[in-house]
């Protein structure tokens, strides 16, 4: 059983170094940047430039494997169900129609439905390396300040680190809960109907809820016996001082953010690329 | 001394809002600076909320009614608030994983720093130097779950030392350490004290434990009112503790079963002081007249656990090749420092986890592959927390619950709840709430709703942490009563008493392997392996040797023959 | 109106530790449905749970950021259309806080029909209304597509928030105390 909700690495790379703050504005400039844009080329440069600081930051596939897993299990069912439902979606979006494979009923193949698709799933696939990127190479100490950072209140930046905090507690409650009420009869097997297994999911998240809201009142007394929330703001002992790098590196993010918008408003006139008109 | 109190309570009571009486009454205490104050008192007799008046949880976070006037460092505490008040009273609380917020010690020791917005650099200037004071320094760097119980309550103690406070709270510091991790924090504390003369304020149970080093004043609350206010001496030697039901000294105990009056100009407040001229002869004379009981001849084995190795994480060994065997109605205790593997042995036993290699066997049956559900038919376990097992809201649900999940049809149910809660002196409860139940009954409760599956064996852990030595004796009498009902009784503690009154034989553990299996006095006596298990020898073991004893471990056997004799004539 | 949005510091450590055990929930605690490939998400009983008892801004910060988290460590990157919906929905099951007697030990008839009246139009907005359109602007996903993700998560998301929550707050309103109650025996 894994301790920590992620499996941060301390390493030294050039993304390692880069302060937490730096790594979260990076991430949501690139990821919007991505999201934003339909247009194939765009995406694929992008794509290219997440591969190659993955490899720089040197994590491991070892790391990841479950994730790319549940992603392509993710894109090939939205793959699916798009054309699925919506098999003219393509068509409506670049106003032509180039058949090339004829299906039954009224699923048939087009260029464009191909193109869209092809671009949706490059999309989604180009924004996961920055996600893993940014969890795996800031230290989870971080997360708060770096939140603060980007103007989100303290108090709920704190939130979040608590919440790292004590996940691992939880789940080892959770883990002895479930155990010792399995011990006395609890069936937690395939085999129960489902209004009783909501209620023998119950028999574990009760106990579960009740230490966990004594844990509750236990820590905020703790944390206002110290001090908490007594001023409008607050500083932070794991927060980072901002180098040369991290100003060049937000730099570049802001270009890609750019250049996807530019692309769209000037040369595409739409978020997609259309090569069919 | 004698200048201006720092804390004084005039006439002071206070009322919470859902109680239908108040909780303190009266209370009339001055505090001076620089002073060392132990507060003993039973279980739910104001202690915590004594404490939470001072540092000013009551009333910013308890609502309740207050009469009277509290004066902190000459403000008026209720029109303080609570911020104010931390920067003069800092509080380390009992758990403390409750008071770890941080994600790393260096963070959780600059918490406070934070919330005052000093600038980082300076920030980690002071940590520095905070964490040195309590030598914590070299792991700045590491989360809580690298750390063992006695380094975070070290970190706590860093983290309010911080804000140069002027006083100290400690709420029951040693609840939850191992025998040896409780005498170094209550050193640390003392050293704290003698450097920086801040005002030291402890909560605690383990009188004995605390009085390891010097206070000044014992002030003893029962049922919300002050009654005792004196000296370690004169309280030690006076019939206070015994009337409320907190434990005395153990070598106190001793002395009294030998026939010796304890006075307070013997000092006896610590072994090393006590003056041994009346009391030599009458001790060794008590001594030579206990009789050693018959021995009952051993049972077959019921369980054998057989070269027992086990990890979580594939990489470290939490059971190393670990080997014993547990006879048919028996009662012993399985001890050693924090993080040796105890809970998680018993974890192995009831199946809740695979070993890696090795085998358990019931009598001589191999049980290995047998479905939790099913070893719990042999096997129980008593957790620790009982909120962490309870997951019904009625007493009698709670009981129900697993013969429910059994399919024992309704009718045959109620009679088996019955008869155990009869057992466990719940009836007068049986359809009663759980949350109106103390801490003692909702164990008790959890104890119960193994005991209906009727087990062969029964596992607890830590049976009696954070119960007084009323609720204890009353736990452990029950244990007994089981115990000589037939079923074989194996309990995790930290309490060496416990160890050494209700259990014959003690299994020791130490990063996975068994150091010793043998005789609790025994383990008690043995100066290495005290040191390697991180236990305490009992004071037994030192007055033996004040009063020329030379066969110390003997000396502690009889002590606990005699015990038990009383028990026994007690229960007839 | 104000009461609803105060945070004092239990508030926040009500968001700290309810997202700790929403994100543990939302990953391994899925109640399997007959409909396949679907599963009911105990974590929204809990969002639900924590939403009445401490308010809108705790229930929608629990899932948001439960939400976030989970997504996280499975798919690498949250799926910010849903993630929002989520904590849009919880943030709404936040009404039914003081609006119920829930703390003074009460919980019935009335107050279940409240808690879930609200509880199913959080579901209703976040997964019909929201969830889609976001999805439409954001990843400009096919309209019926996300319109019959929507439904069917509404569904589900308020049966598992009904059941489990209900469930939940009767077992709390048996724990309390009413004021100058509680006596020795
Ligand atoms: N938040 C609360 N609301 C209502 N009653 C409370 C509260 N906290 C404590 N009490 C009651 O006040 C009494 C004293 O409790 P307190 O915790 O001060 O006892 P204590 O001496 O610290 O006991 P222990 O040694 O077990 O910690 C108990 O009867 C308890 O039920
Ligand atoms: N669920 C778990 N997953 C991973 N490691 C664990 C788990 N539970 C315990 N450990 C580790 O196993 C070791 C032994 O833990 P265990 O709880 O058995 O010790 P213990 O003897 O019960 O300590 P204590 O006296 O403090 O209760 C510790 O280092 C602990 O960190
Ligand atoms: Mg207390
Ligand atoms: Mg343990």
């Amino acid at each position: 059983m894994k301790l920590k909700l992620f499996s941060y690495n301390v390493i030294d790379t050039p993304i390692h170094r880069l302060s937490g703050l730096t790594k979260l504005i990076c991430f949501l400039l690139l990821t919007f940047a991505v999201m934003y844009s339909y247009d194939i080329r765009f995406i694929l440069a992008v794509m290219v430039f997440a591969f190659i600081i993955l490899k720089v930051s040197r994590i491991k596939y070892s790391q990841i494997r479950i994730m790319i897993i549940y992603v392509l299990l993710f894109l090939a069912t939205n793959f699916i169900l798009t054309f699925f439902f919506s098999p003219e979606y393509g068509v409506e979006i670049y106003g032509t129609r180039h058949e090339i494979l004829k299906l039954f009923g009224r699923y048939n193949l087009t260029l464009e439905q191909l193109l869209y698709q092809t671009t949706k799933i490059l999309k989604y696939a180009s924004v996961v390396p920055f996600g893993i990127i940014f969890l795996l190479t800031t230290d989870p100490s971080e997360f708060a300040a770096s939140l603060n950072g980007v103007g989100i209140p303290y108090k709920v930046s704190y939130a979040v680190s608590l919440t790292l905090r004590y996940f691992p507690d939880i789940q080892r409650d959770y883990q002895n809960i479930s155990q010792a009420q399995q011990a006395r009869g609890l069936e937690m097997s395939r085999k129960a109907k489902f209004m009783s297994r909501f209620k023998n999911s119950l028999l574990i998240i009760v106990p579960l809820i009740f230490s966990t809201l004594e844990r509750i009142e236990y820590i905020s007394n703790a944390m206002d016996l110290r001090g908490f929330g007594k001023l409008k703001n607050r500083t932070w002992y794991s927060k980072r001082k901002m180098t040369r790098s991290d100003f060049i590196a937000i730099l570049v993010s802001l270009l890609v953010f750019a250049v996807s918008v530019l692309i769209s408003v000037f040369i595409n006139r739409s978020r997609f690329f259309n090569p069919f008109v | 001394m004698k200048e201006k109190p720092i804390i004084e309570f005039i006439d002071y009571s206070f009322q919470y809002y859902t109680q239908a009486e108040p909780t303190l009454y009266d209370i009339n205490l001055k505090i001076y600076p620089g002073e060392k104050i132990l507060i003993v008192g039973p279980s739910g007799s104001g202690k915590s909320t004594l404490g939470h008046c001072i540092n000013g949880l009551i009333p910013f976070a308890y609502k309740g009614e207050i009469k009277g006037i509290l004066k902190i460092k000459d403000l008026i505490a209720a029109e303080q608030d609570i911020f104010k008040l931390s920067k003069i009273v800092g509080t380390v609380l009992q758990d403390s994983d409750g008071q770890f917020v941080g994600l790393t010690v260096g963070e959780d020791i600059a918490f406070a720093l934070e919330n005052d917005n000093v600038p980082t650099e300076e920030m980690h200037r002071i940590v520095r130097e905070v964490a040195a004071m309590v030598d914590m320094d070299h792991l700045l760097n590491s989360s809580p779950y690298e750390l063992s119980g006695g380094q975070k309550q070290r970190t706590s103690l860093a983290g309010v030392m911080v804000d140069d406070v002027d006083v100290l709270l400690f709420d029951e510091p040693l609840a939850n350490l191992d025998p040896a991790t409780g005498k170094t924090a209550i050193e640390i504390i003392d050293d704290i004290h003698k450097r920086t003369n801040k005002t030291i304020i402890i909560i605690e149970h383990r009188l004995e434990d605390v009085l390891h080093r010097d206070v000044d004043r014992i002030i003893v609350i029962n049922e919300g009112r002050i009654i005792a206010d004196m000296s370690p001496d004169e309280l030690v030697s006076s019939s206070v503790l015994s009337e409320i039901g907190v434990r005395e000294p153990l070598y106190i105990t001793a002395l009294k079963y030998a026939g010796i009056n304890v006075k307070s100009d013997m000092l006896p407040s610590h072994l090393e002081t006590l003056k041994m001229d009346k009391v030599i002869e009458p001790l060794q004379a008590w001594y030579k007249s206990i009789e050693k009981p018959v021995k009952e001849q051993e049972k077959s084995p019921i369980l054998t656990v057989e070269n027992l190795i086990f990890s979580y994480d594939g990489k470290r060994n939490i059971l190393d090749n670990v080997s014993f065997k547990i006879h048919e109605g028996e009662m012993i205790s399985i001890v050693g420092k924090n993080g040796a593997g105890k809970s998680t042995l018993s974890k192995v036993l009831c199946g809740f986890e695979k070993q890696e290699s090795g085998r358990i066997c019931y009598y001589s049956e191999n049980i290995d592959d047998r479905s939790i559900k099913e070893r719990a038919e042999i096997i129980g376990l008593v957790m620790q927390n009982p909120n962490q097992m309870i997951s019904k809201s009625m007493i009698y649900d709670e009981v129900a619950l697993g013969l429910r999940l059994r399919g024992v049809p309704e009718d045959e149910i109620r009679p088996r709840v019955e008869k155990v809660l009869e057992i466990c002196g719940l009836s007068p409860f049986i359809d009663w709430p759980i949350s109106a139940l103390s801490y003692g009954q909702k164990k008790r409760v959890t104890i119960a709703s193994i005991l209906v599956l009727e087990p062969k064996i029964i596992i607890l852990d830590e049976p009696t942490a954070g119960q007084d030595y009323y609720h204890y004796t009353e736990i452990m009498k029950f244990l007994e009563k089981i115990n000589k009902m037939g079923v074989t009784i194996i309990m995790i503690t930290h309490d060496m008493h416990l160890m050494l009154e209700y259990t014959p034989r003690a299994i020791v553990l130490a990063d996975g392997k068994i150091l010793a299996d043998t005789s609790a006095s025994v383990v008690l006596t043995d100066p290495k392996l005290i040191e390697e298990a991180n236990l305490k020898e009992t004071s037994l073991y030192f007055l033996a040797e004040k009063a020329n004893i030379n066969d110390r471990t003997s000396f502690v056997q009889r002590f606990i023959d005699y015990e038990r004799e009383l028990r026994k004539n007690n229960e007839t | 109106m104000k009461k609803y949005f105060e945070v004092s510091t239990k508030t926040i450590v009500a968001i700290g530790l309810g997202a700790a055990i929403f994100t543990l929930l939302f990953m391994f605690v899925k109640v399997p449905s007959p409909i396949p490939e679907t599963s009911f998400q105990t974590a929204y009983g809990v969002s639900a749970f924590f939403a009445t008892l401490f308010g809108p801004i705790a229930g929608g910060l629990i899932a948001f950021i439960g939400h976030a988290i989970s997504d996280a460590v499975q798919y690498g990157s949250p799926w910010w259309s849903w993630v929002i919906a989520s904590g849009a929905a919880s943030f709404i099951f936040g009404f039914a806080y003081k609006r119920t007697k829930v703390e003074d030990g009460e919980f019935k008839g009335k107050d279940i029909l409240t808690f879930n009246i609200i509880q199913v139009i959080g579901n209703v907005i976040a997964w019909l209304g929201l969830a889609p359109v976001l999805d439409i602007v954001i990843y400009a996903e096919p309209v019926n597509l996300v319109f019959a993700q929507g439904a069917i998560a509404a569904v589900m998301n308020s049966i598992s928030a009904g059941v489990i929550g209900t469930l939940l707050l009767l077992a709390y309103a048996a724990t309390r105390t009413k004021k100058g109650t509680l006596t020795k025996k």
